[in-house]
């Protein structure tokens, strides 16, 4: 077991290097000058010069690299050109608040999807699987943006329930677990969920069609089990699939939020992303996707290690 | 005679999905306690069919089961929810084909044996695991301590059949069904295997159904033999007999289609021909358009069911002939 999990995390290292290159790369590939959003339009050619040199933009790429991996590995990221702040603090409150957000909204929709799905594998054919499979179809493919705005509409504009924006009272961007602040986070989260509960609910849903339809299912009915007993093997044999998936669903809502966040004003990385390529604010877009990359990978390699801990199959590949 | 362990009588099992298949059509079986009962028959002949229905493990909804099913005199097919389960593993238990397949992969042998005895005995998980190991060591799995925390594949092919067998005998059984259980497993380890199952079913008195196509390992455990042929049951007779003195063509061609005796450069015998498609009930003898003894009235209707001594019989309009020989003399 530990020789595994050195393994696995030895593994992770290149994968996280290509992943700080890519970062890296991808920013200076895209086109347009971070300068000119902070520098006035009739800046002199020196001035433009200077600032080059003082954010290290004249070196070559290479070296550029270098310095900012050697930084980063530091824990600094640099400061935000449109605020001035350090990028790690920014990121840090905007991931406390996505990090939240994805949680619970990944909870909400593995638990619902695990139990349509379950239903739906089940009771394959039947008319309970149309109405889970249904469920789940406009889960997959409705726009969440679009779901979020006709939440609000509803439940803030309508019935007045529910505020439509922020995550506290008054804008605070400090979480706390009161109402005040739960209250705010309900409409986003369930936007939210709807995406993991489709896509979870489909691969539980085939996954127990697949295990039911094994043969040791019919071992353990000729052994006497009951349903009750039945069921406890099929949850340990989906359980490794299911929980990947929802990790990977976890790790596309911490970074992929960029929509519902904007639409709710939940002040998150998404629209702290949102926000740093509008403004072209190069370090804090490096940062933020890098750390949102290494969550990904980080929450791959606890997923795997999960997995391995209840399927004593996966250790041997 | 007392009751029979296993009174199979006129069962018919059809299946219906896209396509209908009748895959048993009116097959009568008994069993002694405490006897060995060899199946025999090639693929799609209905006989992992046959054992199934004594569980009631065919999937209910696809399938059309007809006749009687008696285990100890009790109507398996009037069993439903407690009293199934209790059937199950409780009375009648079985070994699958490939134990790889038939065996959870997530949990470990010794769970899994155990859980059986909690089922039926109300076992604590110690008593439960106690007992797991007791069946290991009477199986013969070499260190048995560690291979009840060992999962499936773990394990060798002859050891997981041998857990198999373990978990199968747990409950002690009165029946045991045994569904070529030695076909996945390599020529030495198959012996072993079915020199330790015909091993504790004496011990343990059990009466035994097993399935093969293999004439050899069916001569090998059984005291009768059954042999079948597109879900019917053509010959039954003592394993004597049936070696001996075959009466049904096919049988015959059973006996003649092996490898001992054949010579280097000769074609081996065979049966010219494929089993019938089942798409329908069979209303003449199935097996008229191979046989090479076909007569006028083969074609006209069922063939009979002669039975030429109690517990010998024989399913072709040929054995009537005979049946009145034996009558003569």
């Amino acid at each position: 077991m530990l020789k595994y999990l050195a393994a696995r995390i030895l593994y992770t290292l290149p994968v996280a290097f290509g992943v700080s290159v890519v970062c890296f790369m991808l920013v200076h590939i895209a086109p347009g000058d971070p300068l000119t959003s902070i520098l006035p339009p009739d800046a002199s050619a020196q001035l433009q010069q200077e600032m080059r040199a003082l954010y290290g933009f004249d070196r070559p790429l290479p070296v550029q690299y270098g310095i900012w991996l050697l930084k980063v590995l530091q824990g600094d990221f640099g400061t935000s050109i449109a605020t001035g702040r350090p990028v790690a603090t920014e990121l840090g409150r905007a991931l406390g608040n996505t990090f939240i957000l994805a949680v619970v909204a990944t909870l909400i929709g593995f638990l619902l999807g695990s139990l349509f799905g379950f239903v739906a594998g089940y009771f394959r054919d039947s008319w309970i699987d149309k109405v889970a499979s249904f469920i789940s179809i406009i889960g997959v493919s409705v726009p969440h943006y679009w779901l979020g705005m006709v939440l609000v509409i509803i439940f803030s504009v309508q019935l007045n329930w529910l505020p439509a924006t922020g995550a506290g009272p008054g804008g605070s961007g400090d979480w706390a677990w009161d109402w005040a602040h739960i209250r705010h986070l309900i409409l986003p989260a369930i936007t939210m969920s709807v995406i993991p509960m489709g896509i979870v609910a489909r691969t539980v849903r085939a996954l127990v069609a697949d295990i039911l339809s094994q043969e040791f299912v019919s071992g353990l009915r000729a052994k006497g089990l009951m349903d009750v007993g039945v069921f406890r093997h099929v949850v340990k044999n989906a359980a490794p699939t299911a929980l990947a998936v929802m990790g990977l669903q976890l790790g596309y809502l911490l970074g992929g939020s960029i929509l519902i966040e904007t639409v709710f004003s939940w002040p998150g990385t998404g629209f702290l992303l949102g926000q740093a390529i509008f403004q072209r604010d190069l370090p804090l877009l490096q940062g933020a996707i890098l750390v949102l990359a290494m969550v990904f990978v980080v929450l791959n390699l606890l997923v795997d290690i999960v997995q391995s801990l209840i399927d004593p199959r996966v250790q041997r590949t | 005679m007392s009751t029979p362990l296993v009174d199979i009588n006129n069962l018919h099992v059809r299946f219906h999905g896209q396509r209908t298949v009748h895959a048993v059509n009116g097959v009568n079986l008994t069993l002694a306690p405490g006897e060995t009962l060899g199946v025999l028959g090639e693929s799609g002949s209905g006989k992992s069919v046959t054992l199934k229905t004594l569980l009631r493990l065919l999937p209910e909804n696809r399938t059309q089961i007809a006749g009687d099913v008696r285990v100890s005199g009790v109507d398996v097919m009037a069993l439903s929810g407690k009293a199934l389960a209790n059937h199950r593993g409780g009375v009648v238990s079985m070994i699958f084909q490939d134990p790889m397949l038939a065996l959870d992969p997530v949990y470990t042998i010794g769970e899994q044996i155990s859980e059986g005895v909690m089922r039926h005995e109300g076992a604590s998980s110690r008593e439960a695991y106690a007992r797991a190991l007791e069946m290991l060591t009477r199986v013969r799995i070499p260190s048995p301590e560690r291979r009840l925390k060992a999962y499936p594949h773990e394990m060798s092919g002859g050891m997981r059949q041998r857990a198999m067998i373990a978990l199968a005998l747990a409950c002690k059984p009165k029946l045991l069904l045994a569904d070529e259980p030695t076909t996945a497993l390599d020529a030495t380890v198959q012996i072993q295997i079915l020199l330790l199952l015909r091993e504790l079913q004496r011990e343990l008195g059990m009466g035994m159904i097993f399935v093969t196509h293999d004439i050899g390992v069916a001569v090998e455990v059984s005291d009768r033999v059954a042999v079948m042929y597109a879900g019917q049951v053509v010959e039954t007779g003592s394993v004597r007999d049936i070696l001996r003195s075959p009466q049904h063509p096919y049988t015959r061609g059973l006996l003649a289609a092996n490898l001992h005796g054949a010579q280097k450069g000769q074609r081996l015998q065979a049966i010219p021909g494929a089993p019938p498609p089942l798409d329908t009930a069979p209303v003449t003898c199935s097996f008229a358009p191979r046989c090479p003894v076909k007569a006028a009235g083969c074609d006209a209707g069922p063939p009979p069911n002669v039975t030429l001594a109690p517990g010998r019989e024989v399913r072709c309009i040929h054995a009537l002939g005979e049946a009145q020989g034996s009558a003569a003399n």
